[in-house]
């Protein structure tokens, strides 16, 4: 089974066709880059994998669950983080954990057994009872990814996971990334750094809607007979007709 | 049943946590009805008053005498026609006028004599005090005649309010109060807290999530909800035991009222919620599209009968008057369950169109 199965997957609004006949698989367990400049349909495209927006037209799966039909099979194998980091700010970091614990409808067991290695492993012991307000970003976002992959989802959703943090902390993250597909977790994440789309298994990009780039960094690369990803992601957001936001 | 007690235990730990405004939300009421407590003062001392005597017997001396020989009254003069009256009250050098007729005396040996005692309502709290206490003499006046000699036939006191007839006074704040701390409370507080969501962005985690809409809406609403009916009791229990004032009707009636008023300001919040995006423009559309009209359009501080038709008519889409104009009548007038049940109608027909066009609009959000 793909973790993502979607075919000439589209969405208008009225006259405006934000996505356009999106096609492409992930596999289980690979990390999939979703880049595209800002309006070419990348939010859009993310919303209706999540089930939270009803598609006009096309096929999708979603772990195995239709996108039309099947939306709360997904929510219940899926994580999200946003750009944001979004967690509660003045909960304490264990009682965000206890929520969306209790959200996905995990036991008190499983919460509990779950939030000591969650601190154990990214080694923040010694914060575990301070209000989320008070840790500095970095910590927050590993925080948040903690809690987007808390109840051992099938595939998480990274909306730009990374912005506005420094790179040594986006490099920690990564790892995260990387340990959580050791794991089986399939990433599917945008981001508009380029060195960060290198660190994917395969990457798509987006324009105007529709997906004018889909495979590995180094066959991207190769095709577009460019030295980094930088120069590819260029070399088609030029093509846009759109403009962006 | 589980997603439902972690988030809503995540929404106890929001207010709980703001102490600041967790501290106004129970404060409030008690401050709102103390301001009003200290702006009613039920003692009057020396008023003014003037006497029309068209009899000049003995009875009507001695009544007038009884009358300013205490603390509350003093006489002012008296008038020579009832063109006088008029003036006096204008120029304000009387709160109060008597006007006992020519056949006061023979009436009060005959049948029942009537006095007409004209208040000056323009402060309609004083204004009630003072008919009172007119009264009260007048009564007491009258007893002791009876004591004396054979006894009298009793004197009835006509009670005239110059300028504000209809006597708006705190007893008919209070369920004003009530309306307008559900609106801040259960209407203003709801759809910052909803709205707060959506700004942190940890609205598009909880919709990713299986939480389902409705389970969200209730869950953020509950704990308000709650806060709004301890209200509810306090500014009730405050008001009756504190300042007095009475409950004349079914006190189950008077909190099913206030119970329905607050769901419905919840729905109004919720409502909101769905049409801002901001805390900021969330609490500049509670506070003008519902605080004001709740104020200005209900009938708390200006008689709805007393605007000009047009803003009648719109006062009509509004719940607050419905509820206000039914609460007063259960609480003041003592009015039950039949009296009402127009009002009652409409606010119920109200509430739940707003539950369900708000929960739809939330829905539809996604």
């Amino acid at each position: 089974m793909k973790a993502i199965e979607v075919k000439g997957l589209t969405k208008r609004f009225g006259q405006f066709t934000a996505v356009d006949q999106i096609t492409f698989e992930v596999e289980q367990g690979e990390i999939f880059g979703f880049l595209g400049a800002n309006g070419a349909g990348k939010t859009t495209a993310m919303r209706m994998l999540c089930g939270l927006l009803n598609p006009t037209s096309g096929y999708g799966k979603v772990a195995g669950f239709d996108i039309y039909k099947n939306t709360n099979d997904i929510k219940r194998n899926i994580g999200y983080m946003s750009q944001k980091f979004s967690l509660y700010e003045d909960l304490t970091a264990t009682e965000n954990f206890e929520l969306f614990g209790g959200i996905y409808g995990l036991s008190r067991k499983e919460i509990k057994s779950k939030t000591e290695k969650v601190f154990a492993d990214l080694g923040l012991q010694a914060q575990r009872k301070l209000l989320v307000k008070s840790l500095p970003l970095g910590i927050k976002q590993k925080v948040s990814f903690a809690v987007s992959t808390f109840h051992s989802p099938k595939i998480v959703f990274l909306d730009e996971p990374t912005g506005g943090v420094d790179p040594m902390a986006r490099r920690t993250f990564w790892e995260m990334i990387y340990a959580a597909a050791e794991h089986g977790i399939t990433s599917f994440v945008t981001t508009h750094y380029m060195d960060e789309a290198e660190y994917c298994n395969r990457i798509s990009i987006m324009v105007d809607g529709q997906i004018r780039a889909l495979d590995t960094p180094s066959n991207l690369k190769r095709e577009f007979q460019s030295e980094s990803m930088e120069e590819v992601f260029h070399a088609l957001a030029r093509q846009a007709k759109r403009s962006g936001e | 049943m589980k997603q439902f007690f972690s988030f809503f235990k995540k929404e106890v730990y929001h207010i709980t946590r703001d102490k600041l405004t967790l501290s106004i939300m129970l404060s409030l009421p008690v401050v709102l009805l103390l301001v009003l407590g200290y702006a009613i003062s039920t003692d009057i001392k020396n008023v003014p008053f003037v006497v029309l005597d068209e009899t000049k017997s003995i009875l009507s001396l001695q009544l007038v005498e009884k009358l300013s020989q205490n603390k509350y009254f003093e006489l002012a003069g008296y008038l020579h026609s009832s063109s006088e009256i008029e003036s006096h009250f204008q120029k304000g050098d009387t709160k109060l006028a008597l006007v006992i007729p020519s056949s006061f005396n023979s009436d009060m040996l005959l049948s029942e004599a009537a006095i007409q005692v004209i208040v000056d309502a323009s402060n309609p709290n004083e204004a009630s005090t003072i008919a009172n206490y007119a009264q009260l003499m007048i009564q007491q006046y009258m007893q002791t005649q009876a004591r004396g000699q054979a006894p009298l036939a009793p004197i009835r006191t006509e009670v005239k309010m110059l300028y504000n007839p209809q006597m708006e006074s705190t007893y008919n704040m209070v369920p004003g109060i009530i309306g307008l701390l559900m609106i801040l409370i259960c209407a203003l507080m709801t759809s910052v807290s909803v709205v707060r969501e959506k700004e942190m962005g940890t609205m598009e985690i909880l919709l990713s999530s299986p939480l389902r809409p409705t389970t969200i809406i209730i869950a953020k609403a509950l704990p308000y909800l709650i806060v709004g009916l301890i209200d509810n009791v306090l500014v009730i229990a405050l008001a009756h035991f504190v300042l007095g004032v009475p409950i004349a009707g079914n006190l189950f009636l008077v909190f099913f009222l206030a119970f329905l008023f607050t769901f419905c300001a919840l729905a109004l919040g919720l409502l909101i919620s769905t049409i801002t995006d901001t805390q900021r423009s969330a609490m500049i559309a509670s506070g003008a599209g519902l605080m004001l009209p709740t104020m200005l359009m209900s009938g708390i501080i200006f008689p709805i009968s007393s605007m000009p038709d047009i803003l009648q008519w719109i006062s009509c889409i509004n719940p607050a008057r419905w509820f206000v104009a039914a609460i007063r009548d259960v609480m003041i007038r003592g009015v039950g369950l039949v009296e009402i049940w127009e009002e009652l109608l409409i606010l119920l027909g109200m509430t739940v169109f707003l539950i369900a066009l708000s929960i739809r609009k939330f829905k539809n959000r996604l």
